[in-house]
């Protein structure tokens, strides 16, 4: 029962690294209808760059978290502005493999500047285990699930609330129609790439102190996962990639606990094609087709 | 005073020209209606007016500014909003979130409560329904919320396209009713409709659209008297 409790509790934790992950797949794809494959490299990055502040700069854990975490953002932008926005009206086709572009040029570039070997990630949040009854959680673990559930919770009271997020919302719905309303379609893209690459950094760095090994191609297994969650959840949809994530987390650590380890992305990757076979828009996806 | 003036307008999709070397005007105070059988151009006309196609040749002017070559964002900050073909309302916003919408234009601190209590003094039914997912509207009410949409943004010039379209009879009436009001409040109305016969009834002039080209201008009034152009291009 207690190991139960406990994969649990693990699967939670990476689950929550997907699901922060896979929020950034799943607004990019509600807002511009684009899968944006550089999406895992970001993760990568935004470990470098944390790692680096860490290191060479020798700054506080939280200030090199928060200019790691910003860094990431305008990143973001950087790339859409440059990469994907002159092919905002190219067939989908040209901007999908644009985005793999992306990802070859940022896993080359860091590879270039701090060579393939792998780095060890420098642990600098102390948090004392929890002891419940028999049951102890670490204390990572607990901040990895706080931090992702209350950036969540924060992200979804914008996009209700606020007028940026709303703006969001209808963009996504209808561009057209939103930029009748006099919304900026450029910012509001900005924007929604702005705190895609923002969560995932956040996702970085979570992950980082969990598996504390930094390389060039460390972004490719959480970011295909995370996008397996978006899509499991129902891509565009953001309570779905939340979900996603979780469910691929919890799937993920049941699997290494009681079948076994080398199994486990297998039985993921299962999941995802069951689900897809029986609702093809996932989860929470909405069954109406999309309109082209 | 001229409120938009439109000249030399060409627009192409492609290879394909849509709109070939057309000219209006609307002046202030005005309803004017620009009508039309299916692809005569007529959406395609307020796009570009909006700003959410380039035209290829011609120049678009409101008020004192030429548009053209704005954004369609900075096209509705200056007062020129449009209630776009099959109403285009965000169905998965409540109908007060949709509202919210249309005052997004006149920036965050705009006032939003005498826009409301207007809108809902002119469309009653979207009061009631005011926390309602508008996907879940009919399609009269949807079309009540996306001119009431388009009223919280105060628009000095209001471009309708079609507003009637699959609307009953009685419907159409209480839209033309609605569009007549708006115009005795002040705003400037550019009407498209297939619905030639409504749309005379509440123009003031109007323009006969054919292939992308502009073949008929006049009074509404004469347009209506005239035997041979109803016969022609009314099918009346
Ligand atoms: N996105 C597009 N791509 C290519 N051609 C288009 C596009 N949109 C419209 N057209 C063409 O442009 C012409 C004018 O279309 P438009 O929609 O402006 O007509 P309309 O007068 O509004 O017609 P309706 O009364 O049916 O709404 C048509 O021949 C149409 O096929
Ligand atoms: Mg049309």
């Amino acid at each position: 029962m207690n190991t139960l409790l406990t994969q649990i509790i693990n699967g939670l934790h990476v689950g929550s690294v997907y699901a922060l992950i896979a929020l950034g797949y799943t607004m990019v794809y509600g807002i511009v209808k684009l899968i944006n494959f550089a999406h895992g490299d970001v993760i990568m990055v935004g470990a470098y760059a944390a790692l680096t502040l860490l290191t060479s700069a020798a700054l506080p854990f939280w200030a090199a978290a928060l200019l790691a975490i910003l860094f990431c953002a305008a990143l973001g932008v950087t790339v859409e502005r440059v990469a994907y926005k002159p092919l905002r009206s190219a067939p989908r086709i040209s901007s999908l493999i644009t985005t793999i572009g992306v990802s070859f040029f940022l896993q080359n570039s860091v590879q270039m500047l701090f060579s393939p070997t792998p780095r060890p990630f420098p642990i600098r949040i102390n948090v004392p285990t929890l002891v419940v009854g028999n049951l102890k959680v670490s204390g990572l673990t607990f901040v990895t699930i706080l931090v992702a559930v209350a950036l969540m919770a924060a992200l979804e009271m914008f996009v209700r609330r606020a007028r940026m997020g709303k703006a969001m919302r209808a963009v996504s719905e209808d561009l057209q129609a939103a930029q009748l309303m006099g919304v900026n379609i450029n910012t509001t893209i900005s924007m929604t790439f702005a705190i895609g690459a923002a969560l995932a950094a956040v996702g970085a760095i979570l992950y980082s102190t969990a598996y504390p090994s930094v390389s060039p191609t460390m972004g490719a297994m959480p970011g295909l996962k995370a996008f397996i969650a978006a899509v499991l959840g129902g891509i565009g949809i953001m309570p779905g990639a939340m979900l996603g994530g979780f469910i691929m987390g919890v799937a993920e650590s049941l699997t290494k606990g009681y079948i076994s380890t080398q199994l486990s992305d297998a039985v993921v990757f299962g999941i995802l094609i069951v689900v897809l076979l029986v609702k093809p828009s996932g989860i929470l996806g909405r069954h109406v087709s999309e309109k082209v | 005073m001229m409120m938009l003036s439109v000249s030399g307008l060409s627009v192409a999709y492609g290879a394909i020209q849509a709109i070939h070397d057309v000219s209006f005007h609307v002046e202030k105070g005005e309803i004017v209606t620009l009508i039309g059988a299916n692809g005569a151009g007529k959406s395609t006309i307020l796009k570009t007016v909006s700003g959410l196609l380039r035209p290829k040749a011609g120049t678009i002017q409101f008020e004192d500014k030429q548009v053209h070559s704005l954004d369609p964002h900075r096209i509705v900050r200056m007062g020129l909003a449009q209630v776009p073909e099959g109403r285009r309302i965000f169905q998965r916003m409540t109908v007060l979130e949709n509202l919210e919408m249309g005052a997004f234009a006149r920036g965050g601190r705009a006032d939003l409560s005498s826009g409301y209590e207007s809108v809902f003094h002119s469309f009653p039914r979207l009061k009631e329904r005011r926390g309602q997912l508008a996907g879940t509207l009919s399609g009269g009410e949807q079309q009540m919320l996306a001119m009431g949409r388009a009223l919280m943004g105060r628009p000095r010039l209001l471009m309708l396209d079609e507003p009637s379209m699959g609307l009953s009879p009685i419907l159409v009436e209480e839209i033309f009713r609605i569009i007549r009001q708006m115009n005795a409040d002040g705003i400037t109305i550019l009407l498209v409709e297939q619905n030639a016969q409504m749309a005379l009834s509440v123009a003031d002039r109007a323009y006969v659209l054919e292939t992308g080209r502009v073949v008929k201008e006049g009074g509404a009034a004469s347009f209506m008297g005239d035997e041979a152009v109803r016969k022609a291009y009314l099918g009346l």
